[in-house]
């Protein structure tokens, strides 16, 4: 059974609210969908859409609940599984990887104890290669809620980058 | 020894990107007060990028003047402009610099057009991994919007143009204007079959003029050059200046604006020079969809032309990536290789299929086990993909694959054994 199916199908009085901000700060534009998920998304526990906020997203714009998960299963940024609080992407493209993006993720797995694309036990912490997100200036990079980790060269900056995320330990 | 200029790069860290006051102190929407006050007609417009050489900064290098006049040619009453401001290409951070060191300057280049073409609504589609720069972005529009910039009746001229703000969601496709167009309007992002092409039937349906943050970035500053400072750097056939992105294997990676003409050696110097006292293997010039230079082609100056003549193709989306001798051909396609794999949408079956029998075949390469047969077909696959695939993304995805094979062919040399089964 996938996480997503455990959630209820329906949302709390403020989650609903929240997306109807949501919707009202993009001009109640259909045309918005994407940015709307994004950032339906970005207020929600777990970062990400369950199926009672893609089908109440779909019924606030009038747009079939087809057309919703069409977007949400396109776009890589989108997710419809809950997510560790913080998931590290480790950018995985050739302007990091020749600046040793494949030890930093060695290093993320030992410290973590866990491997790409797994997540800690605790679930606060996950790993996921994504492509460049344009920090090829401070190669090997983590990106982490939206945020740019550079410049992780060697396990110590590794161990660095963790700690300032809520202590780095589960 | 420096070859950087400052010519649309000469705001970064003068004035304060969150204060239209401050923009205006330095020269700001001066521009567009001269074109708006004189009423200097489109087509005359266009004739001035023409003039000055200007090519698109997106990375099909198209002439913008052109581009600029056809856009005002197409007849209809609504028509859009789109700030693309998708930089995908691994390799490219010039926009984010452009757009978080001098937003205004992007926004006064596309109320320009806007003016030009005969379009009311603007839209910056930003990459959501630069989710960091939607304030700073939304900030720029409102005050402009408070101003007068924009809005109704720009500065009395009987100009009404607004500028909307759209996210991608970190897929590279979208960087493809028919792409791009299908996720404005809330939809994935699987790039259309063409005809009708974009100038005529864009976001919306509607004809949309879609065009680079650097290029909007240039406008201003070239119709206020009446010194020509602009066409006297460069080179006479390939004038201007250019922002690139350098990554990789250097010490002091970042953004540079250089003068065409500037030779890739030049370049990197410019970054400090190769870290670590290693050699230089290689340099891909406009991402991962660009081709690949040996250290025999360091030389080569920085131009379309030149590049053209040298196998380089061009320079597409100004990413300058170097790599060491630390990492070999054959493991740098590799990485390559996976990004196109995971970017392809999987719409059409050159793309998605091609880049995943390429992947496997250069996986062999590295094991020693690909035979001519297989290396053979990977190369067929290849030209295959350039020529049938939908959209740009599977038209380019070879370049490095094929350039590697004219400027490397001692790195795909087979192993006796495989070679022989």
């Amino acid at each position: 059974m996938k996480p997503s199916d455990q959630t209820p199908d329906v949302l709390t009085a403020g989650e609903a609210a929240a997306i109807d901000q949501v919707i009202a700060d993009h001009g109640n534009d259909a045309t918005q969908l994407v940015g709307i998920l994004l950032s339906v998304q970005e207020a929600a526990e777990g970062r990400y859409i369950s199926r009672a906020a893609a089908v109440y997203v779909a019924r606030k714009l009038g747009l079939k609940i087809t057309q919703v998960y069409d977007v949400i299963s396109f776009y890589t940024a989108i997710n419809d599984e809950p997510q560790a609080k913080f998931t590290l992407e480790v950018c995985s493209s050739a302007p990091c990887q020749v600046n040793g993006a494949s030890s930093l993720l060695d290093d993320l797995s030992e410290l973590l104890g866990v491997g790409v694309g797994e997540t800690t036990p605790c679930g606060k912490f996950a790993i996921r290669k994504v492509p460049c997100f344009g920090a090829c200036d401070v190669a090997p990079a983590v990106r982490c809620n939206g945020k740019v980790y550079g410049g992780l060269t060697d396990k110590d900056k590794v161990a660095a980058m963790l700690k300032e995320l809520e202590g780095g330990a589960c | 020894m420096s070859k950087a200029v400052s010519f649309i790069s000469r705001r970064f860290g003068q004035y304060d990107p969150a204060s239209l006051a401050d923009y205006e102190a330095h020269d700001g929407f001066k521009a567009l007060k001269k074109v708006l006050g004189e009423k200097i007609d489109g087509y005359d417009i266009a004739k001035v990028l023409s003039d000055n050489g200007i090519q698109g900064r997106g990375g099909a290098a198209y002439d913008m003047g052109r581009k600029w006049s056809q856009a005002r040619d197409v007849k209809g009453g609504h028509k859009w402009v789109v700030c693309n401001a998708d930089e995908g290409e691994p390799g490219t951070f010039k926009d984010r610099e452009l757009l978080k060191n001098d937003p205004f300057q992007v926004l006064e280049g596309m109320i320009i057009a806007g003016w030009s073409v005969g379009a009311n609504d603007g839209l910056i589609y930003l990459r959501e991994e630069y989710w960091h720069l939607r304030p700073v972005i939304l900030s720029a529009i409102k005050q402009c919007e408070e101003a007068g910039y924009l809005g109704d009746d720009i500065l009395g001229s009987g100009l009404n143009y607004r500028i909307h703000l759209y996210s991608g969601a970190g897929a590279y496709v979208c960087g493809e204007g028919s792409a791009l167009s299908e996720s404005v309007e809330g939809k994935a992002g699987r790039p259309r079959g063409k005809p009708p092409y974009i100038k005529q039937c864009g976001v919306f349906h509607l004809p949309t003029c879609v065009n680079n943050v650097e290029s909007f970035s240039l406008v201003p500053n070239v119709l206020l050059d009446d010194e020509g400072f602009y066409k006297s750097q460069g080179t006479p056939e390939c004038p201007g200046t250019k922002m690139i992105s350098v990554s990789g294997n250097v010490k002091n990676p970042g953004v540079f604006e250089i003068p065409f003409g500037t030779t890739i050696r030049e370049i990197i110097e410019l970054a400090g020079g190769v870290a670590d006292g290693h050699e230089v293997r290689l340099v891909q010039l406009g991402g991962a969809s660009g081709c690949i230079a040996s250290k025999d082609q360091l030389d080569t100056p920085y131009t379309y032309d030149d590049l053209k003549k040298a196998g380089l193709t061009a320079v597409g989306s100004g990413a300058v990536l170097v790599v060491d001798d630390r990492t070999s051909v054959v493991d740098f396609l590799r990485m390559t290789q996976a990004f196109f794999c995971h970017e392809s949408c999987g719409q059409c079956t050159p793309c998605r299929e091609g880049n995943r029998h390429i992947a496997l075949t250069l996986d062999k390469l590295a094991e020693g086990t690909c035979t001519r047969a297989e290396l053979d077909s990977a190369i067929r696959y290849a030209r295959l993909m350039t020529d049938a695939s939908i959209c740009g993304l599977g038209q380019a995805a070879q370049s490095a694959f094929l350039s590697a094979l004219k400027h490397f062919p001692a790195d795909f040399e087979l192993k006796k054994e495989a070679a022989v089964k």
